[in-house]
């Protein structure tokens, strides 16, 4: 059993007088210990509110969580973290799960001094106390490479930058070693030379501790330097779930395949227009009705209109290699003018633009 | 911290100084001109001529505004014209009793405001909310005087629960040390002193408590509503700290910021209270000295009262911002 | 049974373009639309609203539904206020008589218009004062230069020192210069407003003019008169109205409060609720219910312009538009 196996996550939004919208409409996935997992899709498409399900962050009114979440115990037992009570939850979250937040300035306490939002975690889960915790706090900002850390620790976020203020984060989500670390858009709010460093820092920490990564992005240059497994989310449901290489050597799904055309390449002549997907997350129907990514969709048939397509084998794949919800799917062609081989080989993140139009 | 301190002291300084020279033009503005206002009706002609001659009122008004701020930086404020005694010693004496009222009222507008408001946030929408918001509402359109009357009708007369008049019992015989009574009470080891003037407090303070009550309340629940949404406080769930941490060193840290600045704001509201409060109760305080000063006309008094008003107002601001400034860093920079 | 399948789907292709294309015009509607559209469906609107349409036809048609000439003391002989004689509701003075002899239910119904008056009079004062020296000195900062920058600094010091002083002395000051009148208590309370109004509209303007919009409309070479008046400042009067309700609820309650400390109006031949309560309160032990109507009308009637003013405000906050 893994890590961590997500098995039909509902989450649906029940406000009052509104119609109930579904945010997350049963999605499955699973990541195991040093393995990197990506939730990929545009803004919108659920994969956000999937990890704050997850950590049992939504709010508890007004939402309504379904399927299971089951995490494994130390002991080898495991756990439903959907049903979890309160309080073992929060004995979970730090030594157990961890999450590092997308903006950075807002998800740090602007009055608190940074080393007691670090000193407190150890204190709540490690029972670190006075000079033992700021000695350890100190070396937690060391390794996520903020010089000079006990001076760093007395000061507030605004004194802070952007990049040092993602590190104290990540500081903070790895503090107590936890084995599931949950990282929502962690780049997204950086500068670019910055990004490729909190990346470099997010995967030696996987390397290093064995740590599960689950990689919620919309930037397809991220999965490909990072992730193993990538799940592609498109408006609540997984569109299609591959490792890194199948995924960007033969997107199936038109959605993946469109998000991997919409890459401008530097090798592509000057004055080709660019190729984005058209309309956007708005134009959608019900998956009950068929397939939500239809109304975008290049390729779509009446037969898109049957019903929600079922995640099913990619026909040519091994069985689980390659699944994907689509009952057109397009086959063994590369998105774009691309070459299959290098388009997951490394880190891209300076060349790929966000994927949604 | 120092630099803060002299800078904003000496921001104040215009500001005082503007509300001096309109206050002087007030004062020549008053029916019968300046030199019958200050001296009231029964005055005879001498007192006036006297009067006109202190003043300068045959010199230019320039010179005339040097003289009067000469005494007024010497806390000469002139005489009561209905007791005839310096009014800057009519307001030392009372002072200490509109203070502990004041005090009291801040206290109860806190102490009860600030849970009530968190709460309400808390579950909002809840009974607790609806009642919260829905009393703070009614609270601040209930004109404050009548608010006073009632309670004292209710628990004074009909109930007989509390005292309905005074400071203190006849028949308390307390040692005056500070003025405070309550203090005293304490500092001589009268504590039945203390607890009879702490009851002569109770309802004064609770009418005087009504508007800032409401406000605290309202403020403190749409700033938790707000820091609710935050992003660092669900950072802190996520580390699994202890909703105790969570509530206290996340949530209400942030959300006492503006709270702090209203109740500063709410000292102004409270004095004039006191004028609308105190007299129900017969309280000897500065609010019932000043409200029988505006029914008889007593100028140099109201005067008086404008300018101590005006310096204790923007005093207690200067605390609040320098408090303000020790719980947020952003603000200490610059 | 084939031609049934395909007319089905005929129809979804056709529910499919439709919902493709209505996208495009679902959002949009402007900030006061959807503010309006906001504001009906509010609960606390609705009831304040309703008390307000109730007090301002009561101040309408007060005077001719009154069943008895407010001002003629009728039972003069039936009140003993020495010996604690009042006369509590009856058949014919539905609420009691005044300790004067006069009855009360008249005196309520006429005195609505005059609480009204001072309300909408102070209120206005203060609004016209306020928006004038309020626009003045965000427009002059904002886009005055140096020379603006000097006008709202002296504009806001004088502004500055009117809020430093509790409002009930300011407007008891006023009224010390001015005489005991309606028009004192007017003009008292309507001063008082004015800082308040001046500063939200200088507040409001100032973030406006920091808007990207502006800068558009300055790089275009829009003369700053037109984007001022024909931008920023309608742009910046959503607080300022908001403000305009809540005042009026204010206003009535300082109304009461300067007729309690004896500034009120004189005049026994208009009847004003802030006047009735505080001569009221005098005989508040013997008769109490005396005080309790004029002060239920004013509370009542504040609670009314301030349920629909939090309405305003919160249907206008663009924080709670989802």
């Amino acid at each position: 059993m893994s890590l961590l196996s997500v098995d039909e996550l509902t989450v649906t939004f029940t406000g009052r007088g509104t119609r109930d919208v579904n945010a997350v409409s049963g999605v499955s996935f699973s990541v195991d210990e040093g393995q990197v997992v990506g939730l990929v899709g545009e803004s919108g498409c659920g994969k956000s509110v999937t990890s704050l399900a997850l950590m049992g962050l939504l709010p508890k009114r007004g939402v309504r969580v379904g399927g299971r979440a089951l995490f494994r115990t130390k002991g080898g037992g495991s756990t439903d973290l959907l049903t979890l009570g309160r309080s073992a939850l929060r004995d979970l979250r730090g030594p157990q799960l961890a999450m590092i937040f997308q903006d950075p300035l807002s998800s740090l306490n602007p009055v608190v001094p940074i080393g007691v939002q670090v000193t407190e975690i150890l204190a709540r889960h490690r029972g670190m106390r006075g000079k033992a915790a700021r000695d350890q706090a100190a070396h937690l900002l060391e390794r996520v490479g903020i010089p000079d850390p006990t001076r760093r620790l007395r000061e507030y976020p605004h004194q802070l930058s952007g990049g040092m203020r993602q590190r104290a984060l990540i500081a903070m989500a790895v503090a107590c070693a936890p084995r599931l670390l949950i990282a929502d858009e962690p780049t997204t709010a950086l500068d670019v030379t910055i990004q490729a460093q909190i990346l470099e820092l997010l995967k030696e920490l996987v390397d290093d501790q064995g740590t599960a990564l689950l990689m919620i992005t919309h930037d397809l240059g991220v999965v490909a330097g990072l992730c193993d497994d990538v799940n592609v989310l498109y408006a609540g449901k997984v569109v299609e779930a591959a490792g890194r290489r199948p995924l960007f050597a033969a997107p199936a799904h038109p959605y993946a395949h469109g998000l991997l055309g919409s890459i401008p390449r530097l090798d592509s002549p000057r004055g080709e227009p660019l190729n984005p997907i058209r309309g956007s997350i708005n134009d959608t129907i019900a998956w009950g009705d068929g397939c939500a990514f239809a109304p975008r969709c290049d390729f779509y048939t009446l037969a898109c209109l049957e019903g929600a397509p079922a995640l099913a084998d990619l026909p040519g794949a091994e069985p689980a290699a390659h699944l994907v919800r689509c009952v057109n799917p397009v086959l063994n062609e590369a998105p774009g003018a691309g070459d299959a081989d290098d388009a997951g080989a490394d880190t891209e993140s300076d060349t790929t633009k966000e994927a949604s139009a | 911290m120092l630099r803060l301190i002299v800078r904003r002291l000496l921001q104040l300084i215009p500001t005082l100084l503007g509300l001096t020279v309109l206050l002087f033009l007030w004062i020549h503005r008053l029916p019968g001109g300046p030199a019958s206002a200050l001296l009231g009706e029964r005055a005879t002609e001498a007192d006036r001529r006297q009067m006109e001659e202190a003043l300068g009122l045959d010199q230019p008004m320039w010179v005339q505004y040097g003289r009067w701020m000469e005494r007024l930086v010497q806390l000469d404020l002139g005489n009561s014209v209905r007791t005839g005694q310096p009014v800057w010693e009519e307001f030392t004496l009372r002072f200490p009793a509109t203070v502990e009222l004041a005090v009291t009222g801040i206290l109860i507008a806190v102490v009860v405001g600030i849970p009530l408001g968190y709460f309400a946030a808390r579950r909002r929408g809840g009974w607790l909310d609806v009642t919260a918001v829905s009393a703070s509402l009614v609270g601040v359109c209930i004109p404050v005087f009548f608010l006073a009357f009632l309670l004292r009708a209710v628990f004074a007369v009909n109930l007989g629960w509390l005292p309905s008049v005074g400071r203190q019992s006849t028949g308390i015989d307390a040692t005056e040390v500070t003025g405070f009574f309550v203090l005293d009470g304490i500092l001589t080891g009268e504590f039945d002193a203390s607890w009879d003037a702490l009851e002569h407090l109770i309802l004064p303070g609770v009418a005087l408590a009504s508007i800032p009550l409401a406000v605290v309340v309202r403020i403190t629940r749409a700033s938790v509503l707000d820091v609710l949404g935050e992003d660092y406080v669900r950072t802190a769930e996520s580390k699994g700290l202890k909703q105790r941490v969570v509530r206290g060193r996340h949530v209400m840290r942030n959300a006492l910021l503006p709270v702090i600045t209203t109740v500063g704001l709410l000292t102004g509201s409270l004095l004039s209270g006191a004028v609308l409060t105190e007299s129900v109760f017969s309280f000897n305080g500065i609010g019932s000295f000043i409200r029988t000063a505006i029914d008889i006309r007593d100028y140099p008094v109201l005067m008086g009262f404008i300018l101590f008003i005006a310096v204790i107002y923007v005093v207690i601001n200067l605390l609040v911002d320098l408090a303000y400034s020790l719980i947020d860093p952003r603000v200490r920079v610059n | 049974m084939t031609t049934n399948l395909t007319t089905s789907k005929a129809d979804k292709i056709d529910r499919l373009a439709e919902l493709t294309a209505r996208r495009e015009t679902a959002s949009g509607g402007s900030l006061w639309v959807e503010a309006l559209r906001r504001l009906r469906s509010s609960k606390m609107a609705l009831i304040g609203g309703g008390v307000m349409a109730v007090f301002i036809v009561l101040a309408v048609i007060g005077p001719w539904i009154a069943p008895h000439d407010p001002t003629a003391q009728l039972w003069r002989d039936e009140v003993r206020v020495n010996q604690s004689i009042f006369v509590g509701p009856r058949g014919d003075n539905w609420l009691g008589l005044d300790h004067l002899g006069r009855d009360q239910l008249s005196r309520m119904l006429v005195g609505a218009r005059q609480t009204l008056l001072v309300g909408v009079v102070a209120t206005l004062l203060g609004f016209v004062v306020g928006v004038l020296i309020g626009g003045l000195s965000g427009a002059a900062l904002a886009f005055g230069g140096k020379a603006g920058r000097r006008v709202d600094t002296v504009l806001m010091r004088v502004i500055d020192m009117a809020l430093a002083l509790p409002s009930l002395l300011l407007a008891v000051s006023i009224a010390a210069v001015l005489g005991q009148s309606l028009t004192t208590v007017m003009i008292a309370v309507g001063v008082v407003q004015i800082p308040i109004f001046a500063r939200l509209l200088r507040g409001s303007m100032l973030a406006q003019a920091s808007a990207d919009y502006v800068l558009a409309a300055r790089a275009l070479g829009v003369r700053r008169r037109r984007i001022v008046l024909g931008h920023v400042l309608p742009n910046s009067l959503g607080p300022v109205i908001v403000q305009t309700t809540l005042a009026l609820a204010t206003a009535i309650i300082e109304a009461a409060a300067l007729s309690y400390l004896g500034l009120g109006n004189p005049d026994a031949a208009q009847p004003e609720w802030g006047v009735m309560l505080a001569q009221a309160q005098r005989f508040f032990d013997q008769a109490p219910m005396m005080a309790v109507y004029p002060a239920l009308g004013i509370i009542i009637t504040a609670l009314g312009f301030t349920l629909l003013g939090e309405a305003m405000r919160e249907a206008l906050d663009p924080k709670l538009r989802s």
